[in-house]
């Protein structure tokens, strides 16, 4: 009975220090892909020819837009202010307090408008400005709705490096 | 006596806790301090005395709901400020997506955009909120406010409260 009960003890040791084990693997997971950088699947027209068509994996930072460190050009991950569940990626193309003026409609007139971007916000357009759903329609977005920032491609192999 | 050995547990345990606390107030709920009284009387009702850092409110924000981004009326959220991106603000939802609201001191009606809403303080003299800048993504929302933790005396569940005035139909 005695030894019957002490197996028991000890497989039940064995599976709850298992378990803390797989616990914290799936924190430190959690903290490299929210805190550190992530792969990400992208996909769309409104990125070309940066990105393609039919899909690229980008390796993406969480760093520097904590720190405040992204700036005009650079690319990122955003979630849509129209859908909280969907992430964008776009290019910046103003900060807060500059002057940005843009193509209302590049596929059917010249009128341009310009506009001042207000504080806290970014501006923030696609490479393709003829299929991009943008700040052009949107307007500035709140800097906080900023995700990450696109490092470089990893996927298709041959075209790896920076954006 | 105080050996590396026992410094580099001592390093690894402090990791290994900051790694779950980290995950754990990211996932599922954090605390938070409440500053200001621009939510008077539901958190701070009182005057804040020298002493603001044990006597102001200590919340329990959620963060169960961003996985969906589902929200109601009377939900009382915390969110980055649109105008600086370090600010966290902590107030009402009165509108969601569709609504129309008609804004104060103006005759106006303006609908609320998709994957918008509208907050706003429990103190109308004294906040800053969407009547100042506007609808505000849902994206920007971090976590939604339960319960109230600290002082001892006002523990206690916070209610979905549902504006009087200001919602237009």
């Amino acid at each position: 009975m005695k030894l019957w009960f002490g197996k028991w003890t000890a497989i039940a040791k064995e599976s709850v220090d298992r378990a803390a084990i797989f616990a914290k693997f799936l924190c430190l997971l959690h903290v490299t892909n929210n805190y550190i950088f992530a792969p990400t699947l992208v996909y769309g027209p409104s990125m070309l020819p940066t990105l393609n068509l039919t899909g690229d994996v980008v390796l993406s930072e969480f760093i520097s837009h904590r720190l405040g460190k992204v700036g005009p050009g650079d690319v990122v991950l955003i979630q849509s202010p129209e859908n909280p569940r969907k992430m964008i990626t776009k290019r910046i193309v103003a900060m807060e307090g500059e002057v940005v003026s843009f193509l209302v409609d590049p596929s059917r007139s010249e009128k341009s408008r310009t506009v001042v971007v207000p504080k806290g916000h970014v501006w923030i357009q696609g490479d393709n400005i003829y299929a991009s759903k943008d700040s052009r329609n949107f307007g500035p977005i709140p800097y906080g709705l900023i995700q990450g920032k696109v490092c470089c491609r990893v996927w298709p192999i041959d075209c790896f490096g920076s954006l | 006596m105080v050996t590396p050995n026992f410094f580099w547990t001592v390093c690894k345990s402090s990791f290994t806790v900051g790694l779950i606390g980290l995950t754990i107030s990211d996932r599922v709920a954090s605390i938070v301090p409440v500053r200001g009284f621009s939510m008077s009387p539901t958190f701070n009702p009182h005057e804040s005395t020298s002493l603001g850092l044990f006597t102001d409110d200590h919340v329990l924000v959620e963060k169960r709901c961003l996985t969906d981004y589902k929200f109601s009326h009377g939900d009382v959220v915390v969110f980055c400020s649109p105008s600086s991106y370090k600010e966290k603000h902590i107030k009402r939802i009165t509108a969601m997506p569709g609504d129309w609201i008609s804004v104060p001191y103006s005759y106006d009606t303006v609908k609320i955009p998709e994957g918008h809403c509208w907050v706003e303080g429990d103190n109308p003299t004294n906040s800053m909120d969407s009547r100042s800048f506007g609808p505000i993504p849902l994206g920007l929302i971090r976590g939604r406010v339960t319960h109230i933790l600290w002082p001892p005396q006002r523990v206690g569940k916070i209610d979905r409260k549902f504006p009087q005035s200001g919602l237009a139909f």
